[in-house]
């Protein structure tokens, strides 16, 4: 368990923010720019003072403001992804492993390094220079160093922000997988709600320094409680089990019914995210003439004016938003309690393992 | 002609002029020196003996900047405390304080009438007309060249690296020493280079403080005054030893560390 309640000024802005995480548990701390996320990490890691507040992990105080209680960095163990992963330089890819590794005899130090690494794939580079390694190779090298250590708890500052966006779909499943089996609370600050609902269990959303709502991916997408998130959770996350299907595409069984198609392949449990405004609404009943494969039938729940937009949410078996345009949502009269069809291309659907 | 043509040529005209400028006086001591001259200064014992004198003192002066300056640097680079504008101040001082007046400035402080001059006469240390007293005076007036470079290289290192050290377990000690230190050792090694160079020159504040006997306390650039009234060729053929001398240790430096370090050094 970590628990965070933290009250402190950075500049302009008042952070006043309390998360706890369980062991096991990944926790999206989410939020535009500038909302106090990274601080927040900084914090929990000992590498900034906060004005009042405490840090807990595993029974242990790590910050008690009250009582005078500050840990050193060095004496927190934690294991802290940097946003751009400060792989020392000077330093081979394997003695970077090693440097934290602590309690093992300089014999095995390298032996135990490149074994840390083979998880990631990555022992064939162990003795190469960091500066060598590719942006996902690096993330890679980044947590195995993280990891290295034994932390009691994981603090992930925009694991996937320096990743171009090829390379992030093959970080995002390695790091939801090696999220899976940590068995230490992960605390991952981002500040798009797509990478969030991927990679978490939860995600509290920061806005001006206040988590202003936590919950489920489903359950901030579903039932956003201002207009706020409702802009902010941008991305549809749907879950079901994903077969190889007709013609090339991927069919996925949607939890509690359903049925969606994607271009993209994989089998199993899957994530699968559209971005709202790739989702067009028909009136139920319309015959599907166009070429988009999905088409899910949903009842509209709210309708959310985002200035010139409007962000529709919709009940079906999952939640999902539809953002279109406040002349076609007048157009098509939509309100709560209508019935819709939801309609979006199979070209325009992620999947993401789980 | 295009508007970026002239002022392409306005820059190279200037670094033209530069180099030729900067450059012709070296150029000027080796054309006038002969082989044979040069050959011949070899064989005078006291030049030898002043070149080695200059190695020495600033091979020590060095030692002292760099142990006692990495540590210092890094104190001002990575922490806000009070008085540190003053600090860094007072560190700079002796780049605007003529030589000559450092030179006086030492006597007053440990010479043998100066107001620490007791404390050393009863610690057995003597510095005035002593080599030791040239190394004092090196260190005087080359140290800032090094601990304004070589904060300034801490300064640039990305903070994330000494966060990241320091997340990993490592203490400040730790962190300095196997990160720090050899991420910014480009600058480093050029601020050394600077303050070797500006020892290796010194002349005021060695003569007025340490005097200028041959073999105790003569360097090079005070042996090549001395030639200088008497026998402008011997000058002329030690200074062209001293250049040869400068340059090759300068161009080691470059070579060992790779021609990046002098290049990358940030003012």
């Amino acid at each position: 368990m970590l628990a965070l309640d933290i009250q402190t000024t950075v500049g302009a802005l008042d952070l006043d923010v309390q998360v706890r995480v369980g062991t096991g548990e990944c926790l999206a701390v989410a939020g535009p720019s500038g909302a106090g996320k990274t601080t927040l990490l900084r914090i929990a890691a000992g590498l900034r003072d906060s004005d009042r507040g405490t840090v807990e992990c595993g029974g242990e105080v790590w910050l008690d403001t009250s009582r005078g209680v500050s840990l050193a960095p060095e004496r927190r163990r934690v294991g802290f992804l940097f946003q751009d992963y400060a792989l020392f330089g000077n330093l081979s890819v394997w003695r970077n492993v090693a440097f934290g590794m602590e309690g093992v005899v300089r014999g095995q130090r390298r032996e135990r390094a490149v074994a840390l690494l083979d998880r990631f794939g990555m022992a064939a580079r162990a003795d190469a220079r960091p500066g060598a390694l590719s942006g996902g190779e690096r993330q890679r090298v980044a947590l195995a160093r993280a990891l290295a250590r034994r932390p009691r708890a994981l603090l992930l500052d925009e694991p996937l922000s320096a990743l171009d966006s090829r390379t992030r779909a093959g970080a995002t499943r390695e790091l939801a997988a090696l999220m899976g089996e940590a068995e230490v609370p992960a605390l991952l600050v981002t500040h798009d709600f797509g990478e969030a609902a991927l990679l978490a269990d939860r995600v509290a959303v920061i806005d001006d320094g206040r988590v202003v709502q936590a919950g489920t991916p489903a359950e901030l997408v579903g039932s956003p409680a201002s207009a706020f998130v409702a802009d902010f959770t941008g991305a549809v996350v749907l879950h079901g089990m994903a077969r190889r299907g007709e013609g090339g595409l991927t069919g996925v069984d949607l939890d509690g019914g359903g049925r969606a198609v994607s271009t993209d392949t994989a089998e199993g449990r899957v994530a699968v995210s559209v971005h709202p405004w790739e989702i067009e609404i028909e009136p139920a009943g319309a015959a599907g003439s166009g070429s988009a494969r999905n088409r899910l039938a949903a009842t509209v729940s709210a309708v959310t004016p985002l200035g010139n937009r409007t962000r529709v949410a919709l009940l079906a078996p999952q939640p999902l938003t539809a953002e279109l345009s406040q002349a076609a949502a007048d157009r098509l009269g939509l309100a709560a309690g209508v019935p819709v069809v939801a309609v979006w291309k199979a070209t325009a659907t992620r999947l993401v393992a789980l | 002609m295009s508007g970026g043509r002239w002022f392409t040529v306005v820059l190279v005209a200037a670094l033209g002029v530069a180099l030729a400028f900067l450059t012709l006086p070296l150029v000027a001591i080796f054309v006038d020196v002969g082989p044979g001259e040069l050959l011949s200064s070899l064989d005078d014992p006291g030049a030898l003996d002043a070149l080695r004198l200059s190695l020495q003192t600033t091979a020590m002066a060095l030692a002292l900047i760099v142990t006692v300056g990495t540590p210092a640097a890094w104190l001002l680079a990575t922490r806000s405390f009070r008085g540190r504008s003053l600090a860094i101040t007072l560190v700079e001082l002796p780049l605007v304080v003529p030589p000559a007046v450092a030179g006086i400035g030492l006597l007053a402080a440990v010479g043998p009438s100066g107001f620490l001059g007791d404390a050393l006469a009863a610690a057995g240390l003597e510095l005035v007309f002593q080599t030791a007293g040239v190394v004092v005076a090196l260190t005087f007036v080359a140290s800032p060249f090094y601990i304004r470079q070589a904060q300034a290289a801490f300064g640039a290192l990305d903070p994330s690296l000494i966060e990241a050290s320091r997340t990993l377990g490592a203490g400040e000690a730790r962190t300095f020493a196997r990160i720090a230190v050899p991420n910014a050792l480009p600058g480093l090694l050029a601020g050394a280079a600077l303050a070797w160079g500006r020892a290796l020159g010194e002349f005021g504040a060695t003569l007025v403080f340490a005097g200028s006997l041959s073999g105790v306390t003569q360097t090079a650039p005070l042996a090549i005054y001395e030639r200088f009234s008497s026998d402008f060729g011997a000058a002329l053929a030690l200074s062209a030893v001293l250049v040869a001398t400068s340059a090759a240790i300068l161009l080691g430096v470059k070579l060992a560390t790779g021609a990046r370090v002098l290049g990358s050094a940030r003012a």
